[in-house]
C-alpha cells in the first residue's frame, strides 16, 4: 500500500471540502444562471443590459483574478460597508468573511454567467407551440413552467450543464491558492514538507478523474431521463 | 512625445498606487503572460495535429494511449499538472547536472511544459471532432480522384477540418489565456502575479485586481475579434449567398 506519511486523513478531508464546494457552487450557479437567462431574455432593456454586462465581464476575466478580487477585496468591502453603517446609523456589526463561503460565492458567481448562456440557448430552443398548448390546457404560468417549459428546456441544457460542471470541478482547485484547505492545498503542503510531489499529486489527480468519470455516468443517466419521449419516437420511425 | 510624456506624468502624479514603477510591473507581467500563452499554444497545435490524426486511427495501440492522454489532461485541474511538472522536474536523474538545468531552474519552463501538454490535449479533441465530422461527400470525391490516404488527409480532410475547428479553437485560446493566471502560483511574475504584488504591497485589492481584470478583458476581446475576422475569411464559402 502507498505510504501517505500521515497525510491520508487530511487528504480525504480535503477531498470532502472539494466535493462540498463544487456541489454548493453548482447549486448557486444554476440559480444565478436561471436568473441571468431570464434577464437576458427580458424585453426590458435595462435588465437585459445588466445580464449581458454580467456574462461578458465574468467570461472575459480569469477565474483566479475574480477569485482574488472577491476574496481579498470582499473583506475590505464589507468592512467599509459596516463602517458606513456604524457612522450613519450607529449599527455596530462585524462580519468576518469565511474562506469557504467566499469560495462558494465566487465560483457560483463565475459559473452563474456560463450557466446563464447555457440556459438562454436552451430556453430559446423550446418550441412556442408547446407553451401555447400548455396555456390552452388552462395551466397557470407557474405550472406551465414546471411541467412544460422546464423539462423541455433541460433536454437542451443538460450537455451544457455537464460541460460547465466538469470545468467548475477543476476550477475548485484554485481555492487552494486563496487559502482554503481543499485536497490540492493539502497535497501542495505535503509536497513542500516531504519533497514527494508524485506521492501526493497523483492520488489527488486520480480523485478528480474519479469524480469526473462518476459525474459523466450520472449525466448520461439524466440525459436519458430528459430525452424520454424523444429517443423512442425516432426508434419507432426507423 | 514630450507632450504625451508630460500628460502621463501629470496623470500619475496624484496617484499613490499606479506609479511608473508599478505600471512597469504590469507591463512585464503582460509580456510574460503573452509569451507563455503564445508559446504553449503554438507548440500545443504542432503536437495536436498528429495526435488528432492518431486519435481517429483504427489501430487500438495508437488510438487508446492518445485517448488516455487527453482524458487525463482534460479531467484534472491545470494547477495539479503545473505542480507535478514544477516540483517533479528535479526527479529526472541528472537533470540538475545537465545543461538543461539552466533552463529548468526558472519556473517559466516547467509552466510552459504543463501549459503545452494541457492545451495539446484539448486541441487534440477539438481537431479530432472536426476531422470526424468531415462531410462524406468530400472524402468520396477525393477517393474518386484517386487520391492516396496521405494526400487526401493533407489536401482535403485537414484543411476543411481546421476551418470547422476554428470557433472551438478560439474558445480554447481564450481559455488558455485565463488558465495561465495560475502561473503566478509558481513564482512567475505574469499579469496576475504583478497584480498580487501590487495588492500585497499597497493593500489595495480593488485597484490592483480591477486594473488587471481590465487588461485581461482587452486581451480577451482582441482574441475574439481576431478569430471573428479569421472565421469570416476562412469560412466565407460556407455562408449563404447575400448574407
Amino acid at each position: 500500500m502507498i505510504d501517505l506519511q500521515g497525510y491520508g486523513p487530511r487528504l480525504l478531508e480535503g477531498a470532502l471540502v472539494t466535493v462540498e464546494l463544487a456541489v454548493l457552487s453548482l447549486i448557486l450557479a444554476v440559480i444565478l444562471g436561471l436568473l441571468t437567462a431570464s434577464a437576458k431574455l427580458s424585453r426590458n432593456r435595462l435588465i437585459h443590459g445588466i445580464g449581458t454586462l454580467y456574462t461578458t465581464l465574468v467570461r472575459g476575466v480569469p477565474d483566479l483574478v475574480l477569485m482574488m478580487l472577491l476574496f481579498y477585496g470582499g473583506q475590505i468591502g464589507i468592512n467599509m460597508l459596516t463602517d458606513q453603517l456604524y457612522y450613519a446609523f450607529d449599527i455596530d456589526i462585524f462580519i468576518n468573511v469565511d474562506a469557504f463561503v467566499a469560495g462558494v460565492i465566487t465560483i457560483g458567481l463565475i459559473f452563474g454567467a456560463y450557466m446563464g448562456e447555457t440556459f438562454r440557448g436552451a430556453f430559446q430552443s423550446v418550441e412556442e407551440g408547446q407553451m401555447e398548448a400548455a396555456r390552452a390546457y388552462g395551466m397557470s404560468p407557474l405550472l406551465a413552467f414546471r411541467r412544460v417549459r422546464f423539462p423541455l428546456m433541460m433536454r437542451h441544457a443538460l450537455p451544457g450543464i455537464g460541460n460547465n460542471w466538469m470545468v467548475l470541478l477543476k476550477t475548485t482547485a484554485l481555492v487552494s491558492i486563496i487559502g482554503l484547505t481543499d485536497m490540492v492545498r493539502v497535497a501542495a503542503e505535503a509536497t513542500k514538507a516531504t519533497h514527494e510531489p508524485f506521492l501526493f499529486m497523483i492520488p489527488v489527480a486520480l480523485i478528480y478523474l474519479l469524480i469526473a468519470t462518476l459525474s459523466e455516468w450520472g449525466f448520461a443517466k439524466l440525459t436519458k431521463r430528459y430525452n424520454t419521449g424523444f429517443g423512442e419516437s425516432s426508434e419507432w420511425n426507423n | 512625445m514630450e507632450q504625451l510624456n508630460g500628460w502621463f506624468t501629470e496623470l500619475l502624479s496624484g496617484n499613490a498606487i499606479f506609479t511608473a514603477n508599478t505600471l512597469s510591473f504590469y507591463w512585464d507581467g503582460l509580456v510574460t503572460t503573452v509569451q507563455l500563452v503564445f508559446l504553449s499554444l503554438l507548440i500545443g497545435v504542432i503536437l495536436a495535429v498528429p495526435l488528432a490524426i492518431g486519435r481517429g486511427s483504427k489501430r487500438r495501440w495508437i488510438k487508446l494511449p492518445i485517448y488516455a492522454y487527453t482524458y487525463v489532461f482534460r479531467g484534472t485541474p491545470l494547477l495539479i499538472q503545473l505542480y507535478l511538472v514544477y516540483y517533479g522536474v528535479v526527479f529526472f536523474d541528472g537533470i540538475q547536472d545537465s545543461i538543461f538545468w539552466v533552463v529548468f531552474k526558472q519556473a517559466f519552463f516547467p509552466a510552459l511544459i504543463a501549459f503545452t501538454l494541457n492545451t495539446a490535449a484539448y486541441t487534440t479533441e477539438i481537431f479530432h471532432g472536426a476531422i470526424k465530422n468531415t462531410a462524406k461527400g468530400e472524402i468520396e470525391a477525393a477517393r474518386a480522384y484517386g487520391m492516396s490516404r496521405k494526400l487526401m488527409m493533407r489536401r482535403i480532410i485537414l484543411p476543411s477540418a481546421f476551418r470547422r475547428a476554428l470557433p472551438a479553437y478560439g474558445n480554447e485560446v481564450i481559455f488558455m489565456l485565463h488558465a495561465s493566471a495560475v502561473a503566478s502560483v509558481v513564482t512567475i511574475m505574469d499579469l496576475t502575479g504583478a497584480a498580487y504584488y501590487v495588492y500585497a504591497r499597497f493593500y489595495a485589492p480593488f485597484q490592483a485586481f480591477i486594473f488587471v481584470a481590465l487588461i485581461y478583458l482587452c486581451l480577451t476581446f482582441s482574441i475574439m475579434f481576431l478569430f471573428r475576422r479569421l472565421e469570416k475569411r476562412l469560412l466565407a464559402h460556407l455562408r449563404p449567398r447575400g448574407a
